[in-house]
């Protein structure tokens, strides 16, 4: 009896340790929004969308706008290269080799996204010589983003029920006929998702661009090679540790926008999802 | 009609296309690889086996025109690539992050699954994503204006003054930037990997489980640690160890609140540290000074390592994921 009372104690004990780790780790993660909130939002001024950084000071316009640039170019090529590749695992590939090149990328998951831009600034910024670049950042994105896009594109065409496909090629439909007509439009949801995943992801980088899209005080230009482009994450992180309460605000600033940002890209992946999943529901 | 003629002819191409983008993305590891090979193959040659037992990073004297050759490869007079610092660091702070977040996210993952009321399930579902979502410059900030001064102003002191009988808190505790506070921002970022998916694998499993326990006479806490862990145990390891993967490569936050030791060991967590990848980015700058340019491959060489170590530990994840799938079925 003594030795089931103290049990009893014990399961309680340990699961007001779980409420409380639980408790602990929410009050540290709403302390971070917090202090993001508070500290950058009074720091948006209107002036911040219009002008540029000068030194550690002026505005994030061309920071605002190198990000959206370097994730926009970047989401064009994950797009091409990522379904592309999840269409042939899924669609073509023979079963060793799905199982290859479903490991391969699992394995590129895993590489250090530190060592995706150490990688490409020998290949493409020393090497080839494009210098800090547009292109050089937007390729370090991609491969960072496409673990993501190729996994959630292959689960979602995976799970396209058999019985649809063959019912599309018992009517006589051609292979990229039930993929184009069948496969997609019902994959299309997952496919969503794991693109806005990817944007995340793409949005809140820092150590892959650094030594691919460098940095620039001024408004990106189109060139793809030979001019730096600036982007927020990297005014996060350089513009705290200057001594000055302009480049804080500025940091501040820059982390609330990245995190707003995030937030949406989040907001819409909810929305499309249900949206999506409501229409197919009505068929 | 006329569409699906249309669709029928891009069928070979599609083929195509879509074999060699899937053949670029699989490639990509093995040319990162090969890449990152032969940029550090000279300073793999002038380091030998300093990269890994060598101290002291010096990359060497720039102002003269003395060189020094060892292995038919020249460098700045003076110049010592010795990573054991860096690695260290990067053992230590994941250690230390792991050590801290392992534990935590048993604890919140079952507190999720069994305590949260179904109702609020979603909005905690949200939370762990959006906690996954911070970028880590966000969480290196924090680090920087909240985390470091508190460790540096409030615990190091009353570490000092109380707990100074302990084997590696004793000693100088500093401002703050080190060991504790990369460790901390460390656990804080892998943290959501391991809950979601022991969440996932509990949620998985059949509900007899716990059930059938409890009907044995056991507690709560006894049917979910002595039943439902030992049947989730090994997804929950390859979490586990994909979590490693990603504190060991974590750049930013760590660069941030790491002190950016050079050339020293800590003596206690409170001290400073360096990792791999956040030597990587601060001393790029110094490294394209170096004329021989031999700096710049001893980093490739660092990258090359911190690669190597990440995809050890993300392949034996994935053996675990294999053994866990084949025992489940």
């Amino acid at each position: 009896m003594r030795r089931q009372r103290i049990s009893i104690l014990a399961s309680r004990a340990w699961w007001s340790v779980s409420v409380l780790a639980l408790a602990g780790v929410l009050v540290v993660l709403f302390g971070i929004f917090w202090f993001v909130a508070v500290r950058g939002i009074p720091a948006l001024r209107p002036a911040l969308f219009t002008t540029v950084t000068s030194g550690v000071a002026g505005g994030l316009e061309n920071a605002i706008a190198g990000t959206l640039l370097l994730v926009c170019a970047g989401l064009v090529l994950v797009t091409l290269v990522g379904i592309g590749t999840a269409i042939w695992i899924v669609e073509y590939a023979p079963p060793r080799a799905q199982d290859v090149s479903r490991f391969l990328i699992d394995v590129l998951a895993g590489v250090p996204s530190i060592v995706v831009g150490y990688f490409l600034y020998v290949v493409l910024v020393e090497g080839l010589g494009w210098g800090f670049s547009l292109v050089a950042g937007a390729f370090a994105l991609t491969i960072v983003m496409l673990p993501y896009v190729v996994r959630s594109s292959d689960l979602a065409l995976s799970g396209v029920p058999q019985a649809l496909r063959e019912g599309a090629f018992a009517l006589g439909a051609r292979r990229a006929t039930v993929l184009f007509g069948v496969a997609i439009p019902w994959a299309i949801p997952g496919m969503l998702t794991g693109l806005l995943v990817a944007t995340g992801i793409g949005l809140g980088e820092t150590a892959p661009l650094i030594y691919t899209a460098g940095w620039s005080n001024f408004m990106p230009s189109l060139a793809p090679a030979h001019s730096p482009v600036g982007y927020l994450t990297y005014v996060v992180w350089t513009f705290i540790s200057q001594p000055f309460p302009q480049a804080h605000a500025l940091a501040y600033a820059a982390a609330a926008l990245l995190m707003i940002f995030i937030f949406l890209t989040n907001l819409v992946s909810r929305s499309a999802v249900e949206y999506w999943s409501a229409r197919s529901r009505r068929g | 009609m006329d569409n699906l003629t249309q669709r029928a002819r891009i069928q070979p191409i599609l083929g195509v296309g879509t074999g060699i983008a899937a053949f670029v993305s699989a490639a990509i590891v093995f040319l990162i690889l090969i890449f990152l090979l032969v940029f550090a193959w000279p300073a793999i040659r002038f380091n030998g086996s300093g990269i890994l037992t060598g101290v002291i990073w010096n990359i060497g004297n720039q102002y003269g025109s003395a060189t020094v050759t060892h292995n038919g490869v020249t460098a700045q007079a003076g110049a010592s690539f010795g990573g054991l610092v860096f690695v260290f660091g990067t053992i230590a702070t994941s250690a230390l992050a792991m050590v801290m977040a392992v534990p935590l996210s048993f604890l919140v993952a079952v507190a999720l699954v069994y305590r949260v009321p179904r109702k609020l399930r979603p909005l905690a579902n949200t939370l762990v994503e959006l906690m996954a979502g911070v970028p880590s410059v966000v969480y290196g900030l924090w680090g920087i204006v909240v985390l470091v001064p508190w460790v540096g102003n409030r615990l190091g002191p009353f570490a000092q003054a109380h707990l100074s009988w302990v084997p590696l808190v004793r000693g100088e505790t500093g401002s703050g930037n080190g060991l504790l506070a990369a460790g901390i921002v460390l656990a804080l970022m892998v943290l959501p990997i391991m809950v979601a998916t022991l969440r996932d694998v509990i949620l998985a499993q059949p509900p007899t489980i716990f059930e059938a326990s409890m009907a044995l006479g056991s507690t709560t806490w006894q049917a979910v640690t002595r039943a439902v862990f030992p049947s989730v145990r090994k997804g929950f390891l390859a979490a586990v160890l994909v979590a490693l993967g990603r504190a060991l490569g974590e750049t930013m936050a760590v660069l941030m609140v790491c002190g950016a030791a050079i050339n020293q060991f800590p003596s206690n967590i409170f001290q400073a540290v360096n990792t791999i990848a956040a030597v990587i980015v601060s001393q790029l700058d110094s490294a394209l000074t170096d004329a021989s340019g031999m700096a710049q491959r001893s980093l490739a060489e660092l990258a090359l390592l911190l690669f190597l170590i990440t995809l050890v530990v993300n392949v034996v994840a994935r053996l675990t994921l294999r053994g866990a799938d084949r025992s489940a079925q």
